[in-house]
């Protein structure tokens, strides 16, 4: 058995989420020079090309940071439906003229413990109510919705404070804050899950629920805290979100959660949990907003747009089934 | 009946069969043995049609057949009871059986169905252990194997291939299963019985095929040869001390239970003591209450004389209880994780500094310890389901050693492990031993039992019905406790 150990570094069974992370940046490079192909005009300048940049990157911002929480709760087994209605409910409470009062730290306060606490009651009752995560965040993106809806009196309520409507349109050295709190929440993402013993267990449940249980885990309050943190990231992406729109709604943030699945998914987060990166989601809504940013470029409309990103999603996934061996047998057979 | 001639097939890089001639006579158990990785399974996959030999072919009644699935095999007559059939949870005993024929003819009759189930049972003699109503999810291992046996039956068969079908049954199950095979084989069926357990081997078998490393390396009629002479022909040496036995118990005891749910029990520093019993007489159930995982009802639990409180498995870790549960894959390993995430799993706060923990001082930790078991693995970042069994067991055993235990609860620790594996893991458990560790091991193979153990607690119906000396024990003395004849 000895003779297994023919190893090239790529074959080697840690390179593997490296090995994903480097085909999606393949999937950028291509989608860049497909844009290339279509607008060689605007693709020539170079100005025009970080520009661009920046502006993908920031729509790809609010969403980006929900994903980090998402890949938490899919890693450890979950799924969390109720992201989108969470960022408007916390959005909405973050806007309501009482909370507006107490400025712009009353504002981000109160979006992130809306979002935290809606989160833990998500947590509360799959690890402790024994609900299936499915039903019972379906739930909440019902209720969450209703309750934003209540609280807004169906309006769009306008943002007053100078600080959260400026955070969206300033920069700190030529970068948009806005993409700098993703890529801060994205490395703080990163040092939980590969770097703390809260992401070493996250993996672990979701891997084998039992068997981290018998290792002496507590999965039910870490099931919990995992749904929290992903409360905790949609808090975030509500201030965000508020910050580029000068305002909030009950309707905001609409299908956020599927946009969210898809990213982790393409970003090679095993749906049934236990492995994944915050590299590859972020990478995954990278491609999604480059997508969107390609067809508006191309001026063409948003319906061939959501077809090609089912056609994405499908695509990603096969391919990532394809081990790379057999990729390599493939090459080699023809 | 059924023949193999020259088959041979290669797994990049390993050749797991290497021109394999073997017939396989009607009206004949022909038992096959071989270590882990020897090419038992991939013989029974390609007579399943589920592989294609490299080279060779296999023949039924002298005439070559080409079997490209399991559906080819069904219909020449050659079926395989697996280990762990797939059984539909949600539905009858009746429908499970007739899952893979319901295809035939649209219409789908309930009660005849039953009834046609209800005559195979009777007609093998299975009405007290088999139901036709019982839903899937219900079954025990051993029915789910009856239903696997009687799906079988239901077409024509004229070759059945059992894949180690006793590694779930109790001695009584066992039993009830070998009374049916010997009826199957004088009918005139060529029966094929792969499996580890000798002694089980030596009672059913009629010939003994023996392969390793992909060859056969001989075939033998039962009553011709000795457990001895087969167990060097499956290694290739000769195992002459599978037990190590240079530890001594003291009498200092590392785990005091007194009434724990009706059954009290002490176990020494240094000391290896035997739950024996059948399957259901609550030795696993006993073993994962001690390990918190089942609720724990009156009675009081001391650890080096401390008394402890356990309502969660991390009470009774962090008490010096650790357990290894009998379904490995299922309760024990991140499968889908390399061997250091398995190893280092019991004992991530200790690898904690400053809140983080270092993938290099988790490396370093599981390589220590796949050193000092001699985990066979290329590199800890190998994943843990491309090892053995017996490497598996080791990797879980290197987690909980990892947290320095007072007392390693094992059930049923080499289950599904090949002989020389097993060696290994009696020289560990030893060696733990030796260094003053309680150890409490459940097992239902009595060889084992008996190597193992300096006590043996018999357990019956949830209550311990006997304790016996090391001088006392044997397997007569074990069963009449275990079946509460006395």
């Amino acid at each position: 058995m000895t003779a297994l150990t023919t190893t090239g570094w790529w074959r080697d069974e840690s390179r593997e989420p490296l090995r994903r992370n480097l085909g999606l940046i393949g999937v950028l490079v291509a989608l860049f020079g497909i844009g290339a192909i279509i607008r060689p005009d605007l693709y020539g300048d170079p100005q025009w090309v970080v520009d661009n940049t920046l502006v993908i990157l920031q729509q790809a911002a609010a969403i980006g940071v929900v994903t980090v929480g998402m890949t938490f709760v899919i890693i450890g087994g979950g799924i969390d439906l109720s992201v989108g209605a969470l960022i408007a409910l916390a959005g909405v409470w973050s806007t309501t003229v009482a909370t507006q009062s107490f400025g712009a730290g009353g504002m981000i306060f109160t979006a992130i413990i809306v979002g935290v606490l809606a989160g833990l009651v998500n947590g509360v009752l799959i690890a402790y109510g024994r609900l299936v995560p499915f039903i019972a965040t379906l739930a909440m993106l019902v209720a969450a919705r209703g309750l934003a809806a209540q609280i807004s009196g169906k309006q769009t309520q306008v943002s007053n404070d100078q600080f959260i409507n400026g955070l969206a349109s300033s920069k700190v050295l030529g970068i948009p804050s806005l993409v700098l709190v993703l890529l801060a929440v994205a490395g703080l993402g990163w040092v939980l899950l590969n770097r703390t013993t809260f992401g070493r267990r996250t993996v672990a449940i979701g891997g084998n629920q039992e068997a981290a249980r018998l290792a002496g885990i507590n999965v039910r309050r870490h099931t919990m805290l995992l749904y929290a943190l992903s409360g905790l990231c949609c808090g975030i992406a509500a201030i965000m979100l508020t910050s580029l729109a000068t305002s909030s709604q009950a309707a905001a943030a609409e299908l956020y959660e599927l946009d969210a699945i898809a990213a982790a998914i393409i970003g090679g987060t095993l749906l049934s949990g236990g492995r994944g990166t915050v590299t590859g989601s972020l990478i995954g809504v990278v491609v999604f907003a480059t997508i969107t940013n390609l067809f508006a470029i191309a001026n063409l409309p948003t319906e061939v747009q959501n077809m090609v990103k089912g056609g994405i999603i499908v695509f990603a996934v096969l391919v990532q089934q394809l081990k790379f061996k057999s990729v390599k047998q493939l090459l080699t057979r023809t | 009946m059924l023949g193999v001639a020259h088959l041979s097939k290669r797994f990049d890089p390993v050749q797991a069969l290497d021109d394999v001639t073997l017939d396989f006579p009607g009206g004949t158990v022909t038992a096959l043995l071989g270590e882990n990785g020897a090419g038992k399974s991939t013989l029974v996959r390609i007579i399943d049609g589920e592989h294609l030999p490299d080279t060779g072919q296999v023949l039924l009644d002298g005439q070559p057949v080409g079997l490209h699935s399991p559906r080819d095999a069904r219909r020449h007559g050659i079926r395989v009871i697996p280990q762990e059939p797939e059984i539909v949870p949600h539905v009858s005993v009746a429908e499970n059986v007739y899952i893979g024929a319901l295809s035939k003819g649209f219409l789908f009759h309930g009660a005849s169905l039953r009834k046609r189930v209800e005559q195979h049972i009777a007609r093998l003699g299975f009405e007290r252990m088999l139901r036709p109503d019982t839903l899937g999810r219900d079954l025990t291992p051993a029915q789910r194997q009856l239903v696997e046996i009687l799906r079988a039956l239901t077409t024509p068969a004229k070759v059945i291939a059992f894949d180690e079908p006793t590694s779930s049954l109790s001695e009584h199950e066992v039993t009830a299963l070998f009374t049916l095979i010997r009826r199957l084989r004088d009918e005139g069926l060529a029966i094929i019985y792969v499996s580890h357990r000798l002694a089980e081997i030596f009672q059913i078998a009629d010939r003994i095929a023996v392969l390793r490393d992909g060859k056969v390396a001989g075939v033998v009629a039962a009553q011709e040869t000795t457990e001895r002479a087969v167990v060097s022909m499956m290694v290739g040496r000769d195992l002459t001390t599978m037990f190590a036995r240079d530890h001594v118990a003291t009498t200092e005891p590392v785990l005091e239970v007194d009434e724990v749910n009706g059954i009290s029990l002490t176990v020494h520093a240094g000391e290896v003591v035997a739950l024996a019993g059948l399957v259901g007489a609550g030795r696993s159930e006993f073993c994962r209450a001690l390990a918190g995982d089942l609720p724990i009802r009156g009675g009081s639990i001391k650890v080096d004389g401390q008394p402890v409180t356990i309502k969660h498995p991390w009470h009774a870790i962090r008490a010096g209880i650790v357990y290894a549960p009998e379904e490995r894959k299922a309760q024990a390993l991140l499968l889908g994780r390399p061997v250091r995430d398995n190893i280092v799993l019991a004992v991530l706060n200790r690898l904690r500094r400053w809140r983080f923990v270092r993938r290099r001082d988790e490396s370093e930790l599981a390589r220590h310890f796949v050193n000092r078991l001699n985990v066979r693995t290329p590199t800890v970042g190998q994943l843990v389901s491309k090892l053995s069994g017996g490497n598996q067991q080791k990797v879980v055993l290197a987690r909980w050693l990892a947290r320095q235990p007072r007392l390693l609860i094992l059930d049923e620790p080499t289950r599904g492990i090949d002989v020389g594996a097993k060696a290994e893991i009696y020289q560990i458990i030893a060696g733990l031993a030796r260094d003053g560790m309680g150890i409490l091991v459940v097992s239902s193979e009595l060889p084992e039992v008996l190597g193992l153990a300096d006590r043996i607690a018999v357990m019956k119906d949830g209550r311990v019905t006997g304790v016996l000396g090391r001088a006392e024990a044997s397997e007569e003395a074990i069963l009449s406790l275990a079946m509460g004849e006395s």
